[in-house]
């Protein structure tokens, strides 16, 4: 929705500092890890040592006789109850382990020594079951069993989604590609780790710091677990040193530390040091996608027909709903009339998995978008000119009904083929080949409607000295919500940027919220925050009437006065009208309030609905230098153009689109967490490899305004969009470079070496030192 | 916290300086500088994210150059100058009087240079967005400012590639860097504005 004024935008698209910036840049922020309080010791969890066991019994005697021990939780002496989207477990095993983070027993004690003492004090003793590790293996009739209700060890959530007469469009299509694309375990690896500190006060209350980003949703799940009702509980979330999806859901962590606390009876703090946050904080799922695309020979699309097999690991987690996103992709990225989706998702002894950025869109885009290139060779089409022949277009409504209202992709790709084909300032190099490689995405962008509610509430409240609090619902992660939201509030308000504050950590004080999740925030965040600014500038308004003795539709705030539109010299500061609502007889407080839940729909039980008002579209392209004697992969440039609605905070909209390049190129080239018999081998930085500075290519942004008339101001969600097509835009650009199409992540050298091998071995070898070849725009 | 399951006697004395402050602690053998920072002398600033130098998250100056703090014993750093992220603005006001002092006739009237309180590389990170979450950007701040007064001092400004090499130590998950080296670019600008020429 727009603004309501009239005027050009004074805070609007101006670049804008984040509001915590000093204190992150002088050190003076205190995340989570940093607070103490008065009587609070160190929790410390033991895990399994086995991946799949009966726990015969766990002798924890020595480790409480501990001098500085204060106390030692297990499944057999407190009292929890199932949790997680399939309430399947416990966040204390009591009797049975599943994969190995699995909880068996936890510590409270004076110091992190003496806790991590304690833990190796305690003896338990483990009757190994059979294990399964292989999602296919886990689906044969004699595979051992993870849960007994779940049997052949199927997640029963069903995601079919069917359109159109896919056998038919596929016997009569004049081209078919197909391909089997296998996507791997990543993680978060946030730069500050999962914490967690509990302390209940005597009256039963439990206060919670946490890092989750769904305040709300964990309140009303964490009362469950521990059989309270959620009005007992209190959230506040410091600032938190990364999130990217990890806290979407409730974890044994946080239930632990408040049974700790209560075993106790003292504040506890529990930190993740950094093997843990590896082993035990959520992953990306992974998935195994086979698709087929059947199109005409002129290059439009005809069908898809998808299966994709999940490794849910030993839980339900987030990680094995990602199909909803993964099938709107299928079903509506470019438009293709017939449409043939299905999953098995399917219990392990792995690790569960969670959220994380770009959600099941990174894993279907990499699949559609090699497609789109496998279907141009075939074809003999430029790759971009069966792209825009395809691409969605304003009005229209995919299979599942998804109506696309602003949509520049065509416009995306124009920029990135501009922007990736500027000259370059080093020649060939010998033995390197280069190529270009062009992908795009959609994703939600107004919203995600995956509870039956998508709102968010806000409050904004004028004080004395002109204080302008925006209390909103939405959490700040990093991202720079607060920021982009106190720029809304202040251009609505008509008030100077720097006079706005936001309180945005504590349930005790904001309204009720859905997270951080979905790209949401700056649009339905920032929609509740326009109209509670509306509304306490209408209560401005009304009260600066009664002072200037005018009508109140005479009068506008400008610059922070409450101004006679027709006469501008008569005018009174904000704040002046504020105090005198305090001090006048029959005074008043200016609070202003909303709840903005937007028009659209839940999926229903055939995945029909429109989940979201708008949808967000970018294009990326990238250039690649590979060196044939090694598989090794440069990615020199990436250009990404994203249709933003409008871009409010344009520092904002880059970082969230820089960052998002770094993360999803880190899991096409270089992260993997690899598995060994459900354990995993790589838990540090060392041999977990996130991409460092001179690791990450140039990068080019264009920023394109369609203004969307339902987003805050025009703009449409960003946070997610620049994860989402890079891995995809790369392995075209490596097929480009040296003709070999890979299917599977991260593109390790040893993967492209060994294609090259394989690629040599089937025909004529190159020849070496060939100069490397760029094409004009296919 | 302070390790109450280890008797006093594995207590050495250690004397050093931190933010221009000398410091006198008994310290145990096994404590790591990250540890003194952070739990003894209650300096949050800098982060702990892995405790095992691979992501430079805990980077300070020791001496001037830029060290891992959980990496380093506090007990080797007798007599030793240790800046953290709380010490930088204070480092950057004491350079400028240094050159101030060192200057026979400073040009009357002239503006104090940059303001007191940040150091230009902090204000060169808050101008750029070079911080989001922020938790790698103590370490990122500190380590930028050891590369730039290494290049500054002899003399070279440093490139674009000498800066993402200077932060190769340095992981970040947020910004995919681009902010940060632009920042650690207008910083060495100014820094080089700040301090004239060097000899």
């Amino acid at each position: 929705m727009s603004g309501s004024a009239a005027r050009p935008f004074r805070v609007i698209g101006t670049r804008v500092a984040k509001l915590d910036a000093v204190e992150k840049v002088t050190g003076t922020v205190q995340y989570l890890p940093d607070l103490a309080m008065p009587g609070m010791v160190c929790g410390k969890i033991l895990r399994t040592s086995v991946p799949h066991a009966r726990i015969r019994r766990i002798d924890t005697r020595r480790a409480e006789a501990l001098p500085g021990v204060l106390g030692v939780v297990t499944g057999s002496n407190v009292e929890q109850r199932p949790f997680g989207y399939a309430k399947d477990h416990l966040a204390l095993k009591p009797d049975v382990v599943r994969c190995i983070r699995d909880e068996v027993a936890a510590v409270a004690a004076e110091t992190d020594a003496i806790a991590d003492e304690a833990c190796r004090l305690i003896e338990v003793d483990y009757e190994a079951l059979p294990a399964v590790f292989d999602p296919v293996d886990a689906m044969r009739p004699e595979a051992p069993q993870i849960h007994a209700q779940f049997p052949g060890n199927l997640v029963n959530f069903s995601y079919k989604f069917n359109a159109g007469d896919v056998d038919r469009a596929f016997r009569e299509a004049d081209v078919v590609v197909e391909g089997t694309y296998t996507l791997p375990y990543v993680t978060t690896a946030c730069l500050g780790t999962m914490a967690a500190i509990a302390a209940w006060d005597p009256r039963g209350t439990l206060t919670m710091w946490s890092t989750t980003q769904i305040p709300f949703l964990y309140q009303r799940d964490l009362a469950e677990a521990l059989g309270i009702s959620g009005d007992r509980i209190r959230v506040l979330q410091p600032p938190v040193g990364g999130n990217f999806g990890r806290g979407l859901d409730l974890y044994p962590i946080d239930i632990i530390a408040a049974l700790l606390a209560r075993h106790v009876g003292r504040p506890v703090k529990i930190v993740f040091d950094r093997d843990e946050e590896f082993l035990a904080s959520p992953t990306r799922e992974p998935c195994v996608f086979t698709l087929r695309t059947a199109a005409r020979a002129d290059g439009t699309l005809l069908a898809r027909d998808a299966r994709v097999v999940i490794d849910n690991g030993a839980y339900v987690s987030w990680g094995s709903t990602t199909p909803y996103v993964m099938m709107t992709t299928l079903a509506g990225f470019y438009r293709c009339p017939a449409i043939r989706f299905d999953t098995a998702i399917v219990y392990t002894n792995n690790p569960y998995s969670g959220s994380m950025r770009g959600y099941g869109n990174l894993e279907s885009t990499f699949a559609v978008e090699a497609q789109m290139d496998d279907l141009a060779e075939r074809l003999g089409l430029d790759r971009l000119q069966i792209r825009r022949l395809n691409a969605n277009r304003p009005g229209d409504r995919t299979p599942q009904g998804l109506r696309i209202t602003t949509c520049a992709l065509t416009e995306c790709f124009d920029a990135v083929a501009r922007d990736v084909a500027r000259p370059i300032d080093y020649g060939p190099r010998p033995g390197w080949m280069r190529g270009v490689g062009y992908a795009g995405m959609f994703h939600v962008g107004g919203g995600a409607r995956v509870y039956r509610s998508d709102g968010c509430g806000a409050i904004v409240k004028l004080d004395d000295f002109g204080k302008v609090t925006l209390v909103t619902g939405a959490s700040e992660i990093g991202q720079g919500s607060e920021t982009v939201l106190a720029m809304i509030v202040a251009e609505e308000l008509g008030i100077p940027f720097g006079r706005v504050d936001v309180v945005n950590s504590d349930t005790a004080v904001k309204p009720w919220d859905v997270g951080v999740h979905a790209s949401r925030t700056t649009f339905i965040a920032g929609n509740a925050a326009l109209l509670a600014a509306r509304d306490v500038k209408r209560q401005l308004l009304d009260l600066g009437a009664l002072q200037l003795d005018e009508p109140v539709e005479a009068l506008e705030v400008d610059d922070g006065f409450v101004v006679v539109r027709a006469a501008p010299q008569r005018r009174i500061a904000y704040d002046r009208v504020v105090r005198a609502g305090h001090f006048r007889e029959g005074g008043r407080i200016l609070i202003g309030q909303a709840f903005y839940d937007p028009p659209t729909q839940m999926l229903d039980k055939d995945f029909r609905g429109n989940v979201s008002v708008t949808y967000g579209f970018a294009a990326q392209a990238a250039l690649v230098e590979v060196e044939e004697a090694t598989g090794k992969i440069e990615v020199v440039r990436v250009a990404s153009a994203h249709d933003v609605g409008r871009a409010l905070n344009p520092v904002g909209c880059e970082g969230q689109i820089e960052g998002g390049i770094h993360m999803g190129l880190g899991y096409c080239l270089t992260e993997e967490l690899k598995l060994r018999e459900g354990r995993v081998l790589n838990p540090g930085f060392l041999d977990y490899k996130l991409l460092t500075a001179p690791d990450m290519p140039e990068i080019l942004i264009t920023l394109i305004e369609t203004v969307d008339e339902a987003g805050p101001f025009g703009a449409k969600g960003l946070g997610e969009a620049g994860t989402i097509p890079i891995s995809a835009a790369v392995a075209n650009a490596v097929k480009d470079a040296v003709g070999v199409r890979l299917t599977a992540l991260p593109m390790t050298p040893e993967r492209v070496y060994q294609a090259l091998r394989e690629r040599d071995s089937g025909s004529p070898p190159r020849r070496p030192h060939r100069a490397p070849r760029r094409r004009a725009s296919s | 916290m302070p390790d109450q399951s280890r008797p006093a006697l594995d207590q050495y004395p250690l004397t050093l300086t931190v933010n221009g402050r000398s410091v006198r602690r008994d310290v145990p053998g096994e404590r790591t500088l990250l540890e003194l920072l952070r739990e003894d002398l209650r300096l949050i600033g800098t982060n702990l994210a892995c405790d095992s130098g691979d992501c430079g998250a805990c980077t300070v100056l020791v001496d001037g150059r830029p060290q891992t703090a959980c990496l380093v014993l506090a007990l080797d750093l007798e007599g030793c100058e240790v800046t953290t992220v709380e010490g930088l603005a204070a480092r950057w006001r004491r350079q400028l009087d240094r050159d101030a002092a060192g200057d026979p006739a400073p040009p009357r009237g002239a503006p104090a240079a940059g303001p007191a309180s940040l150091h230009p590389v902090q204000q060169g990170f808050l101008e750029e967005g070079g911080a989001q979450c922020g938790f790698c950007t103590a370490g990122m701040v500190v380590a930028a400012v050891g590369l730039l007064e290494e290049c500054l001092g002899a003399g070279r400004p440093p490139t674009e590639a000498d800066i993402r090499a200077g932060l190769e130590g340095n992981l970040c998950r947020c910004t995919g860097y681009v902010k940060i080296v632009r920042a650690v670019q207008v910083a060495a600008e100014r820094m080089r504005a700040a301090r004239g020429p060097t000899p």
